[in-house]
């Protein structure tokens, strides 16, 4: 039986949100009721990254690429679409600048993209094994096993230049090379899918939209250190991602892709799916390594190395999703093919999650050495409601904001990190005017308190002790000593630290001091906030020239600071208010102002 | 002496057979605790002590390390107020205010009529619909505090 026409929905946890499998169900119903569900296959896939517009809906071959769907309009897709065979124009992507509908490869988000990681996702439905191996899928696995010899792995993945994607960018091959140089009774491979950074899905969304790439890759791992057992370490919180990738596994084991014996070699392994519990600090590798073994994720000093002596004392790979993503390709595509893309030291690509007051977030993917202005003004669309670029904060609670300034710095993993900031595991958090850096600060310091293990006294009390003083600056408190103590501390913090979690912590708080250190000057000395972000150190006014005397204002204030008549126009009572900012928002005028 | 049980239903009772002898399997048993309970009560981890011949503190100290384990019984609807950095920038502090301040709850507490709980929650990985509230599983995305009343009262009519 072969379909004429194939309608692809978006199945990540975005879209899914977004009532996506509503939409699914009432395309398969309006195909069965209007008889044509032999003609067209409906196919839930992994994420299309364009989590912007989402639902998104894909139909082929037209490339008909509809955003913002809504289960009722699946009614028109099929009859228009799928009958008719003309496309439901005010679904169609509508760019900007061209009014009409435009391509898929016309969009300005995708532009720019190349695909290695997440070259399957919005393209295969990823609960079907066969869609995958369509695909080249389990290709590299067959030619490892048929054709290479431990040694030669270690070699290919050396040429290719594949380094961790993770944070830190460490060797991959490096590291496989240290665990089959040991000989052990036992060897281990785990998956490091604790995707805790705040701000980052990418991990997420590969999981959901590709998990026999995971799978393949760490099979070819085993085989070449020489391990049969591998673990997937996944956030708890990712429900849907746990799913697909369980059902993965056992079409993998109906296969013969799992299990004993592999495509007919002596070669055995398995994988089992571990659920991690919410602790950021489990994202390191020590620390995941004791929450797999069954106690508190709590650091462990290296050296040793997992490497040499990781799980239950046995050497052990841990490498992340996007590293084990991409290892597939190398042995399909060749180590050269991937060599050739991304910098000198930086190979590949990297997947961001481009979010925060960017026009158009979501998933993207660029070759390393793509420069932050091409991705956060040429893929994103640039920001919001026409505001300022303030900054792009990569790394998370590890990373640091880049000022515009440095906007055309081709990002790879030494420029970065040269930057003060990291790679981290990918999110890309653009700010705008509105957002205050030492608020930002506050924020991921107050994470980086809540999240510490508390094993090591630079990282538990140095946290707390940031935290109190940034506060005290948040709320005009602060004095210029303050930022010698934060710079003191977080350098002891940087060296003192027992695992990367207490040696990162600082990075935010030191990288904004050091390129916005104007905005901190303003908290201390003017005790002002000129983004309006820090509660404490904003003052609500009325401006009479522009008040007309409504009394909206006055009826919204929920403590009755506001005072006035139709003549006399309104007051605020400054010693009154709570700055909610109701009035602010509800005014029609302009008259309310903000300082 | 004979101790009195908590009931364990017999899926869970048969996990715990089938896991308590794999190596490391503490965290996964006490998901599998919280998933027929919604929390982990004590006399729940006092039977896993015996069962697994784990001293309790042992367990305590792995409950209580992992933010994913509740040791008080939530609200029968569990809001969770997204504070990845996505949704912090885009206001998510001003919904879990709203939320609290319309039931009269702090973190950890539960409504007195035990219908709902809030909790600040780590990044649910929806930074493209940010900022993001969740009631149980269902997702309400691209929110801002005005919409947030209008969520809770539809939970509260369902009762």
């Amino acid at each position: 039986m072969a379909y004429k026409q194939f309608i692809l929905v978006c199945g990540g946890t975005g879209c899914e949100s977004s009532k996506a499998d509503d939409i699914y169900k009432e395309l398969i119903a309006n195909a069965e009721a209007m008889g044509v569900k032999d003609d067209v296959q409906i196919v839930k896939t992994g994420c299309f990254g364009f989590c912007e517009k989402g639902p998104i809906v894909k139909v082929l071959p037209t490339e008909s690429f509809y955003v913002e769907v809504k289960p009722e309009d699946a009614k028109e897709i099929i009859a228009e679409q799928v009958i008719k065979g003309r496309e439901v124009k005010r679904l169609l992507y509508k760019d900007d600048k061209a009014k009409d509908r435009i391509k898929l490869e016309d969009i300005g988000f995708y532009q720019k993209q190349f695909r290695i990681v997440l070259r399957n996702c919005g393209i295969i439905n990823p609960e079907n094994i066969d869609e995958y191996i369509a695909r080249d899928g389990y290709a590299g696995l067959e030619k490892v096993l048929g054709s290479m010899k431990p040694e030669d792995v270690i070699a290919e993945l050396k040429t290719s230049g594949l380094r961790g994607r993770g944070g830190a960018g460490f060797p991959t091959w490096r590291k496989w090379e240290f665990s089959k140089n040991i000989s052990s009774d036992q060897k281990y491979v785990v998956c490091n899918a604790d995707e805790g950074d705040p701000g980052a899905y990418m991990d997420r969304s590969t999981i959901e939209g590709d998990p026999h790439s995971i799978i393949e890759a760490m099979s070819i791992c085993g085989y070449t250190i020489g391990a049969d057992k591998g673990y997937v370490y996944i956030r708890a919180e990712y429900p849907l991602a746990i799913d697909r990738l369980k059902i993965a596994l056992k079409q993998a084991r109906e296969y013969g892709l799992l299990g004993n014996n592999i495509l007919g070699t002596n070669f055995s392994f398995d994988i089992e799916v571990r659920l991690g519990a919410g602790a950021f600090v489990c994202g390191e590798e020590t620390a995941l390594l004791q929450s797999l073994e069954g106690h508190r994720g709590m650091a462990v000093p290296r050296p040793p190395f997992p490497a040499v002596k990781g799980l239950w004392g046995k050497p052990t790979v841990i490498n992340n999703v996007e590293t084990w993503a991409n290892i597939p390709v190398i042995f399909t595509k060749g180590a050269e093919w991937f060599n050739k893309i991304g910098t000198e030291t930086s190979k590949g690509t990297k997947v961001f999650a481009l979010t925060g007051k960017v026009k158009s977030s979501g998933l993207v993917e660029v070759p390393m050495g793509t420069s932050l202005r091409d991705i956060v003004f040429g893929i994103g669309g640039g920001i919001k409601d026409g505001k300022k670029f303030k900054g792009a904060q990569t790394g998370g609670p590890s990373g640091g904001i880049i000022p515009p300034d440095y906007l055309d710095t081709p990002i790879d993993y030494e420029s970065l990190t040269s930057l003060g900031s990291m790679m981290g595991s990918g999110g890309l958090i653009v700010m705008d005017e509105d957002d205050c850096v030492v608020d930002v600060s506050r924020f991921y310091m107050e994470f980086c308190v809540d999240e510490s293990c508390g094993k090591c006294s630079p990282c538990r009390i140095g946290t707390n002790q940031m935290h109190s003083i940034l506060q005290k600056i948040s709320r005009g408190n602060g004095t210029m000593e303050d930022l010698d103590k934060l710079e003191k501390i977080g350098l002891a913090m940087k060296k003192a630290a027992l695992c990367g979690l207490g040696q990162t912590a600082p990075n935010p708080t030191l990288s904004t001091i050091k390129r916005f250190r104007n905005e901190y000057l303003e908290h201390i000395n003017d005790k002002s906030c000129q983004a309006g972000k820090c509660k404490d150190l904003i003052v609500y006014s009325i401006n009479k020239e522009n008040c007309i005397g409504c009394g909206l204002c006055a009826r919204k204030c929920p403590t009755n600071c506001i005072s006035g008549d139709k003549t006399q126009k309104y007051t605020i009572d400054a010693s009154k208010c709570i700055k909610c900012g109701e009035c602010y928002k509800v005014c029609k005028f302009n008259a309310v102002l903000k300082k | 002496m004979a101790v009195a049980q908590i009931e364990f239903s017999k899926e869970l009772q048969s996990f715990v057979h089938e896991w308590k002898d794999k190596p490391g399997s503490l965290i996964m048993i006490l998901h599998r605790v919280q998933q027929e309970f919604s929390y982990i009560p004590r006399e729940a981890a006092e039977r896993l002590s015996r069962e697994l011949n784990m001293p309790l503190a042992k367990i305590y100290g792995v409950l209580t390390f992992y933010h994913y384990f509740k040791t008080s019984k939530p609200g029968k609807y569990r809001i969770a107020v997204c504070m990845g950095t996505a949704c912090y920038l885009k206001g998510g502090q001003s919904l879990l205010e709203e939320a609290g301040e319309i039931l009269g709850i702090k973190g950890n507490e539960v409504s007195d009529n035990g219908l709902f709980s809030i909790d600040a929650v780590r990044c649910v990985g929806c930074c493209g619909l940010a900022p993001v509230m969740m009631v149980g599983d269902e997702v309400y995305g691209k929110l801002d505090k005005d919409k947030v009343p209008e969520i809770i009262a539809k939970y509260k009519k369902l009762g």
